[in-house]
C-alpha cells in the first residue's frame, strides 16, 4: 500500500510535484507494478485515443499485474483531465472486447507553472518511487497511432527482461528527423559509445532501479532551463552503464505543429547534448568502441515517398546565415574552419555541399565553445541553425534518389566521421583559447 | 636708518622661518599621504587586476564589444584600464587630501566637491559598462533571431538596437555626471522621436505588404494552404 516511507530521503522536492490531493489518489491506489505516464497541455482532441490504446495493451498484455494510468497535466484549459478521468477502469467491465481482472485507475494532477516536461516526468518519477512501480513508461498524448503491441513492447523489456531503459525506433520518411540523423544520434553514439537511434524519446520506459538514480543524481539542474528532459535521461543512461533496449514502434505521428520549430527542437537537444559534456566529462573523454543496443524489430526503417521540400531557400538561408552572424560565428569557429564554411557558402546551388569532416568540426568546435561560454549559450545554439541548414540542403541533395539503404549508409559514413575525429573535440575542449 | 632695515629684515626673516617651520611638517605630512596613498591605490589596482581576471572581465568585456572599441583607439585591455583608472582616481584623492592639509584658503571647497563628484563618475562608469553590454547582448539576441526567422535586414535591426541602447545608457551617464543635461536629454528627445518616427513611417509605407504578411500570418494561420510539407527536425 501507499507507504511513504521511502519518500523521506527522496532526491527531488516532493512537495512541489506529489500535492495532498494527488498524494491521497497515489494512496487509494497502493502499490503497483506497472506505470504509465501521459503527460499533457490541452490534448483533449487525441489523449482519447492514446488512453484507449493503452488501456486495451495493459489488458492485454498484462492483464495479472497491477498497473496504474498517471497523467500529469500542464493546467490544460480544455476537457484533457475529464477525459484521462473517464478513461478509468473501476470495476471488472468489459473494455474494447477485453475483460480486466483487476480495477485500471488513471489519475490525474495539476502541476503548478507553466506546462514543461521535466516538471511532467518528475511527477511520474516521484509517483512510480511511491507506488514502487516496477516498470514505467511514458506515453505521447499526440501518438494516436498507438497500438496495443506499444505498451508490450516498452514495458516487456523492462518488466520481464531487465533492461533499465527502452527507447523508440520509429518508420520515419527519409527526409524527416534530419537533426537527429545529422547530428544527434552521430555525435551522441561517437561520444557516449552507443548506437541509440532515438536519443530525444518521447515513448520511453525505464525501471525502477534506473528511475531511483534519476531521483538520486541531479539531472534536473539544467542551466538550459529545463529543456530536454528526455534527452537528458538517454545520456545518464548511457554514462550510467544502465542497460539499453531499443524497441519498434512503427510510424512516428507530427501533429504537433511546434515540432517544426528549428530553433527549439535545437535547444531540447543539442542544447542538452552540449550541456551533458561536462558533467560526464570523464565518460567520454575516454576513447572506446561503439555497441551496438539489442532491438525488438528493425534497427531503421525509412520511407521514400516523395515530398516537396524547398531546398533553395535552406540554401539561401544558410547563405545569409554565413554572411550576417559573422561575428558571431568568429567567436565560436577557429578561423581555419570558419574560413572554410565562408568558403562553401560562396559556391553556386548545385555544386554546393557541406562535407561531413567539415560538420563535424563545425559541431565539435560549437560544443566546446559552449563548454568555453565564449558568448551567451543560448546564441551559440542559435547561431548553429543557420549552418545545420547548409547540412540539410547537403543532405537532401544527395539522398534525393537515394533508397533507405543508401540513405542509411550516409547517415553511417557521417557516424563514423563523428568517432574518427573525437580527438579533435578533446582537442579543442582543452585548448586554452 | 640701517639698523631699522636690519632689523625688518630680521623679522622677515623670522617670520619666513617661523611660516616655513609651520609649513614643513604640514608639507612632510602631505608628502607622506601621498606616498601612503600612492601604495594605497597600487595595491588596489593589483589586487583588483586580478579579481577581474578570475572573474573573467576581459571575456565579459569582449561579448560588450568594449574591447573592440579600447583596441580602435589603442588603449588598453578593459580589466587593465579599470585598474589604472582606480588607481588614478584613489592617489589623487590622497593627494587631495594631503593638500588640504598644507590649509590653502579656497582650495579646499574645490576639493570637497571633488570628493564629491567621484560616486557619480563611478556611478556613470558603471552605467556606461553595463550599457554596452546590454547593447551587445540584445543586439546579438535580435540578430540571431532575425537571421532564424529568414527576416529582412537582420544586421540593419541589430545594429539599430544596439544604438539605442548605447545612445540611451550615454545619455543617462551624462545625466549622471550633471554635464549639459538638458541639452543631451533634448537631443536624446529629438533623436529617439525622429529615429522612431522614421521607422513608422518606413514599416508604414514601405512595409505595408510585409505587415499584411505577417498580420495574415499571425491570425490566418488555418486558411493558408501550406505551400510545402515541412520536415521535422525531431
Amino acid at each position: 500500500m501507499g507507504n511513504l516511507r521511502h519518500i523521506e530521503g527522496f532526491g527531488l522536492d516532493e512537495s512541489s510535484v506529489l500535492t495532498d490531493d494527488f498524494l491521497r489518489q497515489l494512496i487509494s491506489v497502493g502499490e503497483v507494478d506497472l506505470l504509465v505516464g501521459v503527460p499533457t497541455h490541452n490534448s483533449a482532441k487525441t489523449v482519447g485515443e492514446t488512453l484507449q490504446g493503452i488501456r486495451v495493451g495493459l489488458l492485454k498484455y498484462f492483464p495479472r499485474e497491477r498497473a496504474v494510468i498517471l497523467n500529469p497535466d500542464g493546467g490544460s484549459k480544455d476537457s484533457t483531465r475529464e477525459v484521462v478521468a473517464a478513461a478509468s477502469i473501476n470495476d471488472l467491465q468489459r473494455s474494447s472486447d477485453m475483460y480486466a481482472l483487476r480495477t485500471l485507475p488513471c489519475i490525474s494532477t495539476v502541476y503548478g507553472g507553466s506546462p514543461a516536461t521535466e516538471v511532467a516526468l518528475r511527477t511520474v518519477l516521484a509517483a512510480a518511487e511511491l507506488l514502487r512501480a516496477k516498470a514505467c513508461a511514458i506515453v505521447s498524448p499526440e501518438a494516436t497511432n498507438i497500438t496495443p503491441d506499444w505498451i508490450e513492447r516498452l514495458l516487456r523489456p523492462v518488466y520481464r527482461d531487465n533492461f533499465d531503459l527502452v527507447t523508440p525506433v520509429y518508420r520515419r520518411h527519409k527526409f524527416d528527423g534530419l537533426l537527429l540523423r545529422n547530428l544527434i544520434y552521430p555525435m551522441t553514439r561517437a561520444l557516449y559509445g552507443k548506437r541509440v537511434r532515438e536519443p530525444y524519446a518521447v515513448e520511453f520506459a525505464f525501471s525502477e532501479r534506473f528511475g531511483s538514480h534519476l531521483s538520486e543524481m541531479q539531472v534536473w539542474d539544467h542551466a538550459a532551463g529545463g529543456v530536454g528532459t528526455e534527452m537528458r535521461m538517454t545520456i545518464a543512461a548511457m554514462a550510467g552503464g544502465f542497460r539499453l533496449y531499443q524497441t519498434f514502434l512503427g510510424t512516428k505521428p507530427h501533429l504537433d505543429r511546434s515540432s517544426a520549430d528549428l530553433v527549439a527542437a535545437m535547444r531540447q537537444t543539442v542544447g542538452t547534448l552540449f550541456w551533458s559534456l561536462e558533467p560526464n566529462l570523464q565518460y567520454w573523454s575516454i576513447n572506446r568502441e561503439t555497441e551496438s543496443v539489442p532491438t525488438c524489430g528493425a534497427e531503421h526503417d525509412l520511407t521514400t515517398e516523395p515530398v516537396r521540400v524547398n531546398r533553395k531557400r535552406l540554401y539561401q538561408q544558410f547563405g545569409s546565415g554565413v554572411g550576417e552572424l559573422e561575428p558571431v560565428l568568429r567567436s565560436i569557429l577557429s578561423a581555419p574552419t570558419l574560413a572554410e564554411v565562408q568558403g562553401i557558402a560562396k559556391v553556386a546551388e548545385d555544386d554546393f555541399r557541406y562535407p561531413h569532416e567539415l560538420w563535424v568540426k563545425t559541431a565539435y568546435e560549437f560544443a566546446s565553445s559552449y563548454h568555453k561560454s565564449v558568448i551567451n549559450r543560448d546564441h551559440i545554439i542559435q547561431a548553429l541553425a543557420p549552418l545545420y541548414r547548409g547540412k540539410v540542403y547537403t543532405f537532401l541533395l544527395e539522398n534525393r534518389d537515394a533508397s533507405g539503404e543508401e540513405v542509411e549508409a550516409n547517415v553511417e559514413a557521417l557516424c563514423l566521421t563523428f568517432e574518427r575525429l573525437k580527438p579533435y573535440l578533446l582537442d579543442r575542449w582543452n585548448a586554452r583559447e | 636708518m640701517w639698523e631699522m632695515i636690519i632689523g625688518e629684515l630680521d623679522h622677515a626673516m623670522q617670520e619666513l622661518a617661523r611660516g616655513f617651520a609651520h609649513l614643513l611638517p604640514r608639507l612632510l605630512a602631505m608628502l607622506i599621504i601621498a606616498l601612503l596613498g600612492w601604495m594605497i591605490a597600487y595595491v588596489l589596482k593589483v589586487m583588483l587586476r586580478g579579481i577581474l581576471r578570475i572573474v573573467k572581465f576581459d571575456k565579459l568585456s569582449d561579448n560588450a564589444g568594449t574591447t573592440q572599441m579600447l583596441n580602435k583607439l589603442a588603449l588598453p585591455s578593459s580589466s587593465e584600464l579599470l585598474s589604472r583608472v582606480v588607481f588614478w582616481v584613489v592617489w589623487l584623492g590622497f593627494i587631495l587630501l594631503g593638500v588640504q592639509m598644507l590649509g590653502i584658503v579656497g582650495l579646499q571647497e574645490y576639493i570637497s566637491r571633488f570628493f564629491l563628484y567621484l560616486p557619480r563618475l563611478f556611478v556613470a562608469l558603471f552605467i556606461v559598462f553595463f550599457g554596452l553590454v546590454a547593447a551587445s547582448f540584445f543586439s546579438r539576441a535580435a540578430l540571431l533571431a532575425a537571421v532564424n526567422a529568414d527576416s529582412p535586414s537582420p544586421w540593419l535591426l541589430a545594429t539599430s538596437i544596439r544604438t539605442i541602447i548605447v545612445l540611451f545608457a550615454v545619455t543617462m551617464a551624462f545625466e549622471q555626471l550633471g554635464l549639459a543635461e538638458r541639452t543631451i536629454v533634448v537631443a536624446f528627445a529629438i533623436a529617439f522621436g525622429a529615429l522612431m518616427l522614421g521607422l513608422a513611417i518606413a514599416f508604414g509605407i514601405g512595409g505595408r505588404d510585409l505587415a499584411k504578411q505577417f498580420l495574415e500570418r499571425r491570425f490566418l494561420k488555418d486558411k493558408q494552404e501550406p505551400k510545402q510539407d515541412e520536415l521535422s527536425p525531431l
